[in-house]
């Protein structure tokens, strides 16, 4: 009997080009996404005089530098973030690349595009020159970002040369408990192994609490990935996953979904299999959580309070918390509920499916922003379903800016920042120093809890709020 | 790319853990021409100077006997978060051509090689000493050897690395990947070949 494989091993094995003795190994793309970031790729591209390999497998997407508050050309903040739109237009042409511009309502994300178009499919390898590429493994595909050089190496080649990564498997036990999200689930699991835990590491989702997820939700579990350092994140396809791509655009239809689907059921890692590392939580404990930090594992159930630096046995640790603290403007002990904010971000790739729209919107319906706040969806086609459901009502009404589709305050190099020493409630993926703008303060939360800080001002445990009576009725 | 064969020089040590590539270059300056007269200050800009454009006399790099580091030995996970292959632009734009770290983001470990830069991993204890180490003695330098894959501490001592020898290869010669994957070129359509017919759906 053939050894039993993981999930990742099947579709490592079945992209091999070459294997070379030294360790390194020639894969085949089979989708590359490229966005408004990607620029110096091309740039490089030119320089080697070659053309894109794979024109058909090349999708682009205008995504970090879109304007937000109106969505032409002429709203971009100034006159060198319409350069990058313009720019990767202009490579889209020459190159002959397929291309969700500005004013396409197709537009958006480049990691919810994928998903939402039908793109990112099981059993795929795809790349894409940005970390959170990690979020299409979420459908059994290996996806993992890659720098600029690589980028024009794909455009070039249409493949990528790679050490074999060491696996991990991440076994969620027990119940999902009330009001937690995924995104709780993965903030979590990166409190609890650290941000480094997964350095050299492909990581899979395992346990019934993955399996009953929506798709949406593990899109946002595994585009956390690689704030545990993993160099991707995967769950194994299942009827979720089928019923998820079918109908999509550039998903493969009648005799072919067929095949294909036949195929994908062949992906799940096989009884038996064995990972290099095996990680085993305990879902009962998780609660909705925040970030308190400068880390993504600087997180926190909502019960709690920020921790003490003292504490830390280890100095670097204990150096690195001082820090911390210090930067969030924050005093050890506080309890978390006490921290005010300034300003809410509801969006990004990690949270800005509709789904996430959705719950958000449940929590603000008939209450009133105590803050500024913005809703981004992370597509135009997510926007415009949200419109159809009418959730934009109840995000204008409660006082949320309703705005069009892109990184925006994640990272905001579109413009969308918050100001010094301002503090925010976000539904996006990082709390790096400065990540929304030099100075910002940011915390880490679901769509849920940064939609209940919005109301309250503070950051506050949902679960609380969606029982108590809305303010002002 | 530039080969790399063998380096002496100041190495700074950098005691932060979980530095992500955002403070290594900030995500505003990302849009700005490699040619920039100013791509030298990117690097750590935020941490390194004030609003005013003032350098912050606290941070490690404005002190007077690491202004001409070339290698910087930092804490775990260096180098994590967003791909962003211009924090390795912004390194070699202040000279830098080896990181030393008992553990880097995966991206950054990758756009380092991609750039001419060696990224050397050490265990955190020989990392923790090569840090002491530089601390005890300010300015002082370390040589790096990729041929026989050994470096020296500020106090003498040789440590033996290791290192991918695909990379070493490339490394020592120069060689960009391109032109590598090129010699490939039937291997790759023939992959091409039998993956269209196998995986038919994926070409409609």
């Amino acid at each position: 009997m053939a050894q039993p494989r993981t999930m990742f091993d099947k579709i490592w094995e079945s992209h091999v080009i070459v294997d070379r003795d030294d360790g390194q190994t020639l894969l085949y793309v089979d989708r590359h996404l490229c966005h408004d970031g990607s620029f110096f790729a091309f740039d490089m591209l030119r320089d080697t005089g070659l053309p894109v390999r794979r024109p058909d497998q090349t999708f682009t997407v205008p995504d970090h530098y879109v304007p937000t508050r109106g969505h032409e050309l002429d709203d971009a903040v100034d006159e060198e973030r319409r350069e990058m739109i313009v720019k990767l237009d202009r490579n889209a042409k020459q190159f002959d690349l397929t291309i969700f511009g500005l004013g396409d309502k197709r537009q958006g994300i480049v990691h919810v595009v994928g998903p939402e178009q039908g793109i990112t499919q099981p059993g795929m390898l795809m790349v894409c020159g940005d970390s959170h590429t990690s979020t299409h493994g979420a459908l059994g595909a290996i996806a993992f970002g890659i720098g600029a050089s690589e980028v024009s190496h794909v455009l070039a080649t249409q493949s990528i040369w790679q050490r074999k990564p060491k696996t991990m498997r991440i076994t969620l036990t027990g119940a999902r408990p009330f009001g937690v999200l995924a995104k709780d689930v993965i903030l979590a699991i990166i409190a609890r192994i650290g941000a480094g835990a997964a350095l050299g590491h492909a990581v899979e989702y395992a346990g019934p609490i993955f399996a009953a997820m929506s798709a949406e939700e593990r899109l946002t579990v595994c585009n956390m990935s690689i704030e545990a350092g993993a160099r991707c994140g995967m769950i194994a396809p299942d009827e979720t996953t089928f019923a998820y791509v079918k109908g999509r655009p550039y998903a493969p239809a009648g005799e072919a979904w067929q095949k294909a689907v036949a195929y994908w059921k062949t992906l799940p890692s096989d009884p038996g299999a064995t990972f290099d590392k095996e990680v085993g939580i305990a879902a009962d404990d998780i609660a909705p959580m925040v970030t308190w930090g400068t880390s993504p594992e600087d997180a926190l159930p909502i019960t709690g309070q920020v921790p003490d630096p003292a504490d830390e046995a280890d100095a670097a640790r204990r150096a690195a918390k001082e820090k911390a603290i210090d930067y969030m403007g924050l005093v050890p002990g506080m309890k978390l509920t006490d921290i005010r904010i300034d300003k809410a971000f509801i969006g990004s790739c990690t949270n800005g499916r509709i789904e996430d729209l959705r719950i958000a919107a449940a929590v603000v319906k008939g209450r009133r922003v105590a803050v500024p706040a913005m809703v981004v969806p992370g597509s135009g086609l997510v926007k415009e379903q949200a419109e159809k459901e009418g959730l934009d009502r109840v995000f204008t009404d409660a006082g949320f800016e309703w705005l069009e589709s892109g990184c925006s305050m994640c990272v905001g190099m579109n413009g969308d920042t918050i100001d010094p020493g301002e503090r925010s409630a976000s539904t996006s993926n990082r709390n790096f120093v400065g990540r929304q703008g030099p100075g910002a303060r940011t915390h880490l939360m679901s769509p849920a809890m940064a939609a209940a800080a919005a109301l309250s001002g503070r950051l506050c445990d949902v679960r609380e709020l969606s029982l108590a009576p809305s303010e002002g009725d | 790319m530039e080969p790399f064969t063998s380096l002496t020089a100041t190495a700074v040590p950098f005691d932060e853990v979980n530095v992500d590539t955002d403070q290594i270059i900030p995500s505003r300056l990302m849009r700005k021409p490699r040619e920039d007269a100013n791509y030298h200050t990117f690097l750590f800009h935020d941490l390194r100077y004030n609003e005013d454009g003032s350098e912050k006399p606290d941070f490690i790099l404005n002190q007077a006997p690491y202004r001409d580091a070339r290698i910087l030995v930092a804490g775990h996970n260096f180098g994590c978060g967003s791909s962003r292959e211009v924090a390795v632009f912004a390194l070699m734009a202040n000279g830098f051509r080896a990181v030393i770290a008992s553990s880097f983001g995966d991206i950054f470990f990758g756009n380092c090689f991609n750039n001419g830069v060696l990224p050397i991993r050490v265990t955190e204890e020989t990392a923790a000493r090569l840090r002491a180490d530089l601390h005890a003695s300010p300015g002082a330098s370390m040589t790096i050897e990729l041929e026989p894959q050994t470096l020296t501490g500020a106090d003498g001592t040789e440590y033996q690395f290791d290192v991918d020898p695909f990379r070493k290869h490339c490394l020592l010669e120069g060689l960009d990947a391109i032109g590598l994957t090129l010699e490939y070129e039937n291997e790759i359509e023939a992959f091409e070949d039998r993956y269209r017919q196998e995986r038919s759906w994926l070409y409609p």
